[in-house]
């Protein structure tokens, strides 16, 4: 497996963590769950960090194990937040989800790590399959229909993946892993596959549908890897494809229009999710090394700080048993440590300078405006604005300011080691921001930049300040739209609603059609039966009995007529 | 239940004037410091507060709007299941 077996390929360690779990229970359960990722992350750490190996299997030339510099920062990260998310939910006794979490991480730094499309298209569908536990496990009617719609998006994205690389391949290309490009053959199957975990625009509803209906604990875990194993996709395979610009811009803008009128906090954190995610599909879409080193470092600073968030709102469902904003409120009387710490992910996702998004964010941007992208820049910038407004503001404030809830009165601080989760990935988010050359230090390009010159850190505090006053005055005026008891339409429309009815109504049609033909054919048949019983029933011209005597004089008959032809 | 820091509405309106008086400063800051731009557009005094104060406006103005066109009851995709489910049952 590896050359001086010092060390194991870099998806080892998890996977034996989560077969452990299997066969184990409480201290020395919880142990592996928080042991697993840290002797993950020695093992990557003490790895050459330009790593390779190669099978030939039936012909194929694969790389189970590839490690640069674009896959290495990934997969530190996903060492940390398997820690961090095992970490908050060590007080959960489930097995299930316990041992798809692990196999989940596991699968993620599989898939960075993949050096061929095979062995990605492997890992890619483990993703699915064990993230789809995470769903299933909180046992309602509604987490079992939406993790069923989920595993379906999650599978048509493997199976396009897998029908890409064949084609790839059978055109005379190796089956390595690098930069593809739409022009490639099977490209564009490449591309909608990365494209549907990416939450490109009009595929991302199993995010916002599915993500929210999983597992205080789960959601966690699905916030961190599938959407960045997808991101690392395209940088890998698509980097500097213009079409991402545009994509990408609309990822950042739409979701934030969702994210100010849904009631769902996590589902907010789940649009918010696809607005970060559009940033950096921007990024990799303008492909210079500033962008890609944007795109990465925001990827990695956007699992931690939406970790953060997400972790904080899973306290509020774990304390109070609701999400909804307009059943929230107050919170912070009973949770101030939980607010606090909310607040730090909120500050980080919105780009306060020394908070973590800040420098990552920045990076992009000023990409975006020296390849000379001024509409998309005036679209990030409004984008900017728009998170800080539905996920800086509005999450704390809904969760644990406004009117106090009924839930005020029971509600206290989430178990310790929730709390610790929460603790940990703050000070990341507050240590990156205040010291990012660590993190620079990491990015695929070696690069000078700075994020903190005046110009950068004064104009993002004026759009900052000038946002949250819009809030404050839209607020106060009454203008600003209340968290109501609602559904929003999205794209999930088409396929829970007009799909299933299109459905009901084609099928009502065919059956329709089809009763009057088949009565129709009945009564044919019907008609054929009188017709056969006229002639052959007990009545019927054929079916009469007749008298002997009729009888011998029909035979008399008929042996005159023979004795008369005999004569002639 | 004892009352605390925002149970006050003084101090409410407290933290709402340091927001104005952080706006106006920073606003202020751009008349002093020079800022190295890219774009003409943020030669502009006060392109960023100005920016980012109307396109938050013009944000939840949308959204509200948007909220006419698809906001639906909460169990809208459940109640759907339900009468469809009758008619199957009545089929039978």
């Amino acid at each position: 497996m590896t050359e001086s077996f010092s060390h194991f390929a870099p998806a080892i360690p998890l996977f034996v963590g989560a077969l452990l779990l299997l066969v184990t229970t409480g201290k020395l359960r919880a142990a592996i769950m928080l042991l697993a990722p840290l002797a993950g992350l020695l093992n990557l750490l003490v790895m050459p960090s330009e790593y390779s190996t190669t099978y030939v299997i039936m012909g194929l030339e694969l790389h189970p194990t590839r490690i640069d510099r674009l896959s290495i920062l990934f997969g530190y990260l996903f060492h940390i937040a398997a820690f961090i998310g095992a970490l908050y939910a060590l007080h959960v006794k489930d097995k299930v989800q316990d041992v798809a979490a692990l196999a989940y991480a596991a699968s993620a730094v599989g898939a960075v790590f993949s050096g061929d499309l095979l062995t990605l298209f492997i890992y890619w569908e483990l993703l699915a399959v064990t993230s789809v536990l995470l769903i299933f496990a909180r046992r309602t009617d509604e987490s079992r229909t939406a993790a069923s719609r989920y595993l379906v998006i999650q599978i048509t994205s493997g199976v396009l993946l897998l029908g890409g690389a064949i084609i790839y391949a059978s055109a005379g290309n190796s089956l390595e892993f690098n930069h593809i490009g739409l022009d490639a053959p099977g490209g564009w199957l490449l591309f909608i596959a990365f494209g549907i975990k990416s939450a490109f625009p009009m595929l991302h509803n199993w995010l916002t549908d599915a993500y929210p209906e999983a597992t205080v604990t789960g959601t966690v875990f699905l916030t961190a890897f599938t959407t960045k194993v997808a991101i690392y996709a395209l940088a890998r395979g698509f980097a500097g494809t213009e079409l991402l610009v545009y994509i990408g811009a609309m990822m950042a803008c739409f979701p934030i229009f969702y994210a100010v009128i849904e009631n769902d906090l996590r589902r907010v954190l789940a649009y918010s999710l696809i607005n970060q995610l559009g940033f950096m599909v921007v990024g990799i879409g303008i492909g210079t090394e500033l962008a890609i080193n944007g795109a990465v470092a925001h990827a990695f600073n956007d699992v931690l700080f939406k970790g953060l968030l997400m972790m904080s709102m899973g306290a509020v469902l774990h304390v109070t048993g609701e999400m909804r904003g307009s059943e929230l409120g107050g919170l912070y009387k009973k949770m101030p440590k939980t607010a606090v710490l909310c607040m730090i992910g909120a500050a980080s996702i919105s780009a306060f300078p020394l908070f973590s998004g800040f420098v990552s964010k920045s990076m992009i941007v000023s990409a975006v405006l020296l390849e000379g992208y001024s509409p998309i820049w005036l679209a990030l910038l409004f984008a900017s604005a728009g998170v800080f407004h539905h996920a800086g503001i509005k999450i704390p404030f809904f969760a644990f300011f406004y009117k106090p809830c009924k839930h005020v009165e029971t509600a206290h601080e989430p178990p310790s080691n929730m709390l610790l989760a929460m603790t940990i990935a703050a000070l990341f988010c507050v240590g990156i921001g205040c010291f990012p050359q660590q993190l620079y230090s990491l990015l695929p390009y070696q690069i000078e930049y700075s994020a903190y010159d005046v110009s950068h850190v004064l104009a993002q505090l004026q759009l900052l300040a000038f946002s949250a006053l819009a809030f404050t005055w839209l607020k106060l005026a009454h203008i600003y739209p209340p968290e109501l008891k609602s559904t929003n339409l999205d794209a999930e429309w088409l396929y829970r609603r007009l799909l299933p009815d299109f459905v009901f109504k084609v099928g009502g049609m065919i059956s329709c059609i089809d009763q009057h033909i088949r009565s129709r054919i009945s009564k044919i048949i019907m008609h054929l039966l009188d017709l056969l019983s006229q002639h052959h029933g007990s009545h019927g011209i054929l079916a009469r009995t007749w008298p002997t005597g009729s009888m011998v004089l029909w035979v008399a008959i008929l042996l005159g007529l023979t004795l008369t032809l005999y004569y002639f | 239940m004892k009352k605390d820091f925002l149970d006050n509405p003084k101090n409410v309106k407290r933290i709402v004037h340091a927001l104005i008086a952080s706006c106006v400063i920073l606003f202020g800051l751009d008349f002093v410091l020079h800022r190295h731009t890219q774009h003409p557009w943020e030669e502009m005094f006060g392109f960023y507060a100005i920016y980012g104060f109307v396109s938050c406006v013009i944000l939840v103005l949308l959204a509200k709007e948007l909220r006419k066109l698809i906001m639906r009851n909460e169990d809208y995709y459940q109640s759907h299941q339900r009468p469809q489910q009758k008619q199957e049952e009545n089929n039978d």
